[in-house]
């Protein structure tokens, strides 16, 4: 076996120690064949032993492996089925239902000592199949020595596989679409399962369909900004030495690169930290910049939760804020907007792609609205910039929000664009050092800012191709999903949209509930900044879906990186699994017997 | 040096295809592949010499990238699985 190999051997005197090893004769160490040092050293050694599998979970050690492993296997092909605490492994009790191959896994962990990520153990525990049990029946119903033969055979392989060179090349097909990853990370949404270990090594993720959420960085986007993370590091406000003028230079470039995406001069963009901040440095600094005479603002009601959130901060300083209302469509109607404009309005805001329905408003109008009505007019472009052309010159754009890592740049940057000519005064919310033209202070972060000027160039010549592409496989993905199944509703105007964003209803399912059956698939039900809520969105309950149907929704995205397999992949599942949950619901069975459910009186309990 | 000859092209395209078979993320992957294919195919009949050479001049920038991108992500990926046993609990860039 190359394993020390208990000589304790409970088969065979069953009646040695009925109660495990808390036994008179001292030392739990002693009758079990190991040297009293190796059982209480619990330094971590590393073990030469590769095959084991147990390596390769952090925070074990030698000790661990070996002494739990040859001694539990005997323990359980005794069919003593004793519990982890009772032979003297309390110290792994709080562990609950381990698998004997999994019980050294927290080993490491339960002895403290070793600095282990506290995550480590919830996920590994998540991941754990509370196999003991199962595994000890499977035991019993095997023959005693057979048995451990079997255990250790399953855990051999099992080990096999996990310390299978994580290989670059695709697996099969289907499996190869769940993306492979070179480690065992448990926190992956499929559960190992042991008792049949996992066919190919890595573990695979989910396949990603979420990216109104975020992006992959693009490895060009990467490229570009690792220099300024190892060598050219320093701060581009520095006007002493090298390190900062070239730092300053870097700066500058992407700041040119920003603008031209926009059509704008490099002079009128200001690096932050997010679309967020954009949102609020526009919102609140041209509110009150302008506060002694006008006091409106306008919105929208699908706005960003940081739009709406600045503008009710702003309405407890004494601002009046008007949320125009929209459509059915999700777009807003032009003629309430022109009525809502008052000779004290200093600003509108309406975001040029809606994060979660997807909806193209009609930008260009709007700003020819507001030019005329000498209203500034802002916009959240963070999911437009880079997708779709925007040009600020012709859409009369004063004020833009733009965000890093909605276009396959890195997370932590953004920048607003706030228009000179004719110039856009903005209080600055962010004190200090008069950075950016006083309008943001502090230091700007060359790598994240060389990384959104490599994405905004990226997209500016990718921009056509990706349209094409993802347009097409939009279609795909509506088409495919609405003639297998009745009933799904695609929320927003079908005319007017981005096709990367595809919101869509299925009535008589939960929405959650088909999330997690989807479980390969990384989807969301709406904006992930209010997905903890259990409210149906409140973009959904402004363009008026029903209740239930916004209870019901689903939000695909489809990015530059999004493959044919995987939207097939995905509506496959998809079509499958409203399928299954349908038969499941009572609702399905009274519609299909032709009751209309709006007839029914609901009686309470 | 003389303007791109067709050969220096078909090898540019075939050591670009080859060397973004190697990226070990199933996106990154089908991305550079596909989009190389479509490049090359969407600029077949371009006669300018001049364009032609600007075209090439990017597409070996790019293979560079390429390199660098793979080496850098096999790199990590190997770090994340190589990591366990002796962690010290770093946060490790979970690359895709």
């Amino acid at each position: 076996m190359g394993r020390d190999r208990c000589s304790w051997q409970p088969w065979l005197a069953s009646d040695a120690h009925p109660n495990g090893h808390e036994c008179a004769k001292g030392a739990a160490t002693l009758h079990h064949g190991f040297p009293n040092a190796a059982h209480q050293d619990h330094r971590p050694r590393p073990s030469p032993e590769t095959g084991k599998g147990a390596e390769e979970r952090p925070g074990c050690h030698a000790h661990g492996a070996t002494h739990h492993e040859a001694h539990l296997d005997t323990v359980e092909a005794a069919w003593l089925g004793l519990s982890v605490g009772t032979h003297g492994h309390r110290h792994l009790r709080g562990i609950g239902k381990c698998g004997p191959r999994r019980l050294y896994v927290s080993h490491g962990k339960r002895r403290g000592g070793r600095s282990r990520p506290d995550e480590s153990l919830p996920e590994r525990r998540a991941a754990l199949p509370g196999a003991w049990g199962p595994g000890l029946q499977r035991l019993r119903k095997v023959g005693s020595a057979s048995g451990t033969m079997l255990l250790r055979a399953a855990w051999r392989r099992a080990a096999v596989a996990v310390t299978a060179a994580p290989g670059p090349k695709p697996a099969a097909p289907t499996r190869g679409l769940r993306l492979r990853v070179g480690d065992h990370a448990p926190q992956s949404a499929v559960p190992a399962d042991t008792a049949a270990a996992p066919e190919a090594g890595p573990v695979l993720r989910p396949l990603y369909m979420d990216v109104q959420a975020t992006t992959p960085l693009d490895p060009r986007v990467l490229d570009a900004m690792l220099p300024y993370l190892i060598n050219y590091y320093g701060n581009p406000h520095s006007r002493t030495h090298a390190y900062g003028w070239e730092s300053e230079a870097a700066m500058e470039r992407a700041r040119q690169q920003v603008a031209s995406l926009i059509g704008a001069d490099p002079r009128e963009i200001i690096f932050t930290s997010g679309a967020t901040e954009s949102n609020n440095i526009a919102i609140k600094g041209v509110a009150r910049f302008y506060r002694s005479r006008k006091k409106h603002l306008i919105t929208t009601q699908t706005e960003h939760k940081c739009v709406l959130d600045s503008c009710r901060s702003l309405e407890a300083e004494g601002f009046q804020v008007t949320y125009l209302p929209v459509q059915k469509s999700g777009i807003i109607d032009l003629k309430e907007l022109e009525a809502a404009i008052q000779p004290d309005t200093s600003l509108v805001s309406v975001m040029t792609v809606n994060n979660e329905i997807g909806v193209k408003q009609p930008i260009a109008e709007i700003g020819r609205i507001c030019s005329s009505r000498k209203v500034y007019f802002h916009t959240d472009a963070a999911q437009a910039v880079g997708k779709i052309p925007l040009d600020v010159n012709d859409m009369k754009i004063d004020l833009m929000s733009i965000s890093g890592h909605k276009i396959y740049g890195p997370k932590g940057v953004g920048a607003i664009y706030i228009r000179r000519r004719p110039r856009v005064r903005v209080e600055a919310l962010q004190s200090g050092g008069g950075q950016e033209r006083g309008m943001r202070s502090g230091t700007v972060p060359t790598p994240l800012v060389v990384g959104l000027g490599a994405a905004c160039e990226v997209a500016q010549q990718e921009m056509e191709y990706d349209h094409k592409r993802i347009s097409k496989l939009s279609e795909r993905l509506i088409q495919n999903i609405m003639k297998s199944l009745p009933d799904v509703v695609m929320n927003g105007d079908p005319k007017h949209h981005y096709p990367g964003c595809i919101n869509l209803s299925f009535a008589y399912v939960e929405g959650e509930s088909l999330l997690m059956a989807l479980k390969d698939v990384a989807l969301s039900s709406g904006s992930a900044c209010t997905s903890a809520s259990l409210e149906p969105s409140y973009v959904l309950r402004a363009i008026g879906t029903d209740e239930d149907l916004a209870h019901s929704s689903i939000r695909f995205g489809i990015g530059r990186f999004t493959t044919e397999e995987e939207v097939d992949y995905t509506v496959e599942k998809c079509i499958q699994h409203v399928k299954r949950l349908r038969e499941m619901s009572p609702l399905w069975e009274m519609v299909q017997d032709g009751i209309d459910l709006k007839s029914i009186k609901w009686t309470q309990h | 040096m003389a303007a791109s000859s067709r050969a220096q092209v078909l090898a540019l395209y075939r050591a670009m295809l080859r060397e973004s078979k190697r990226f070990s993320a199933y996106n990154y992957r089908t991305y550079a592949v596909r989009r190389i294919r479509d490049a090359f195919r969407e600029n077949k009949n371009v006669k300018d010499p001049v364009e032609i050479q600007t075209l090439v001049n990017k597409a070996k920038r790019d293979l560079g990238v390429i390199r660098r991108q793979v080496a850098e992500q096999g790199t990590a990926a190997r770090r994340k699985s190589g990591n366990s046993s002796r962690s010290l609990g770093k946060p490790c860039t979970s690359w895709p």
